[in-house]
């Protein structure tokens, strides 16, 4: 049997919002067994949600993600409405959509660039994250903000939207929808990038079913499941959309899933901007809020979003329970690191989406072999894995980009 | 008959003790209480025969005298059984769901940290989400404990 080679990454760890600890077994260049250790960036939210009015955990709660602060306020705050028994207006519901289909526009560009920057392929990256900009400018324009978008209140939304404002958001989805189908253009015929993404990373789809996996991770596995058409919350009943799944069970179908869901939002976009009701922003929500629980269901970018509040007839909840869907689907991860290689260890652990950190960029690994200590640290891997590629044939750089 | 009522009728069947113990909340939204012993059981007929084979989270929570545990469990059609079990604080011990729901090793790793309850049946390793060094019989969702640099009032 050849001598394993242990390499922690992490905690310290630019790929994730929570620090984790990913322990790599290695038998020559492939990877005999993996371990994920968690909870290292732990805030106690939960239990300080206990500790303050509905309206603060609001505020609280948006602060769990820096990509999807949205979902977590919606669900959050759709469970609260349930317990305290308000109906919001219709325009609210329609309001809430908006941003979370924009977040979630926001959210797969991002990750497309990200995926891009991981297997060398930059220039990806760049023109993805430039066209984010244009999503970023639009969420600005409508909340206030670009990350925190604060537009949700107990009771409805803070912040109406203007036919000014919907004129100025139908054009950015035009520009967005061509530059997304070309993005699908190039994923779905670029050669080099479908041989360096296919067979890479592989979920089957027992797999994702036994452990769990959620969002586009678990449909790029087949798995066929999504809340919004399955436990439809807000108006996602009344909108026309379809779920998307691809039966390749890699990274490459998860590319091509996040790029046709992107397409699914537009389209959920464009009907909720020509379908919005007029009417109230917000109802009045009593202070005290009554002894009963609620259990929501949200499809965050990256997967099924589970909030769980119970009230005691006080201003501040009994207990709120949240569950980011990157716990759901790091329980996988080991399937897809195992037997893989080392150089695409980057772009499987990019390929489930986890939270970015704005703030925590430092990462380390530390490699032991026969004894003797080096540090390989997160560019010295992704450098690594381009370098190994680029030996094999597969060089990114390369691809031809036009406009 | 909708498909919660008929879910509701075919559990109650099986199993005549969660007579009393099943709640309609909304559609698509059904709670079942069901005693520590027999949850098991009641978790394995509604993964292998009513198709609800996606545990989400476990939701603790402290409620006085007991530990509360809700298991919301999900099918395909998007439906939720909210699964409650009761553990007296005297006794806190409840039985691992991993032979049933394979994904449940850090939700149930939470509540041992979270809520000093002894997991049957899950299997030693590293703490989550609590450090390595916290202190044995400290549980910070629990009620009575409180932050300790900085109480809120």
């Amino acid at each position: 049997m050849p001598k394993r080679i242990e390499i922690p990454i992490g905690p310290q760890h630019p790929a994730l919002k929570e620090p984790e600890n990913f322990t790599l077994y290695l038998e020559g260049e492939r990877v005999a067994a993996s371990n994920v250790t968690l909870g290292y960036n732990h805030r106690g939210m939960e239990k300080a949600c206990e500790m303050r009015s509905y309206i603060q955990c609001l505020y609280l709660i948006e602060r769990t993600c820096g990509i999807c602060s949205h979902s977590h306020t919606t669900a959050f705050i759709t469970a609260s409405e349930e317990v305290a028994q308000v109906e919001i207006p219709k325009r609210a519901k329609y309001i809430r959509v908006l941003i979370g289909e924009l977040e979630r526009v926001h959210s797969h560009l991002l990750w497309v660039g990200v995926a891009g920057h991981e297997i060398g392929f930059d220039s990806l990256f760049m023109y993805s994250w430039r066209d984010r900009e244009v999503v970023m400018d639009i969420l600005a324009m409508l909340t206030g903000g670009r990350v925190q978008y604060s537009i949700n209140t107990f009771g409805g939304v803070r912040r109406d939207v203007t036919p000014a404002q919907k004129e100025q958001v139908l054009k950015a989805i035009d520009i967005l929808e061509e530059r997304t189908k070309y993005y699908i253009d190039i994923a779905l015929t670029e050669t080099t990038m479908m041989g360096r993404l296919k067979n890479v990373g592989g979920l089957t789809h027992e797999i994702a079913m036994k452990y769990h996996a959620s969002g586009p991770l678990a449909r790029a596995s087949a798995v066929t499941r999504d809340v919004r058409k399955d436990d439809p919350y807000l108006v996602y009943d009344e909108l026309d959309f379809n779920v998307i799944t691809n039966d390749g069970c890699d990274v490459f179908s998860r590319v091509v899933v996040r790029a046709l869901e992107l397409m699914e939002s537009y389209k959920i976009i464009r009907q909720v901007l020509k379908n919005m009701p007029d009417g109230e922003l917000a109802v009045k929500v009593p202070r005290k809020v009554p002894a009963n629980e609620a259990t929501v269901r949200y499809e965050a970018p990256r997967g099924e979003d589970i909030h769980y509040v119970r009230g005691n007839g006080t201003e501040k909840p009994e207990r709120v329970k949240l569950r980011a869907p990157t716990l759901a689907n790091l329980a996988s991860i080991t399937y897809m690191l195992d037997g893989g290689y080392l150089a695409d260890v980057p772009i499987v652990i990019a390929a489930i989406d986890p939270c970015f950190s704005c703030t925590d960029r430092a990462i380390t690994v530390k490699q032991i072999d026969n004894g003797r200590e080096g540090t390989l640290d997160w560019n010295k891997l992704r450098e690594y894995s381009i370098e190994w590629y680029k030996q094999r044939g597969f060089d990114a750089h390369k691809i031809k980009l036009s406009i | 008959m909708s498909n919660e009522e008929k879910l509701v009728s075919e559990l109650t069947q099986k199993f005549p003790f969660l007579s009393e113990k099943c709640v309609i909340v909304r559609p698509r939204r059904v709670t079942v209480e069901v005693d520590r012993d027999k949850a098991i059981e009641v978790f394995k007929y509604l993964c292998a025969e009513q198709g609800f084979d996606f545990l989400s989270t476990i939701i603790g929570l402290d409620s006085g005298d007991n530990l509360e545990f809700i298991y919301p469990v999900n099918n395909i059609h998007g439906m939720l059984v909210n699964v409650k079990i009761f553990a007296p604080k005297t006794d806190p011990v409840i039985k691992s769901t991993l032979e049933v729901y394979a994904g449940a090793t850090y939700y149930e790793k939470e509540l041992e940290g979270m809520f000093g309850v002894k997991v049957d049946g899950l299997p030693a390793g590293r703490h989550y989400p609590l450090p390595e060094n916290w202190p044995q019989d400290e549980h910070p969702l629990l009620k009575n404990w409180k932050p300790k640099d900085k109480e809120l009032k």
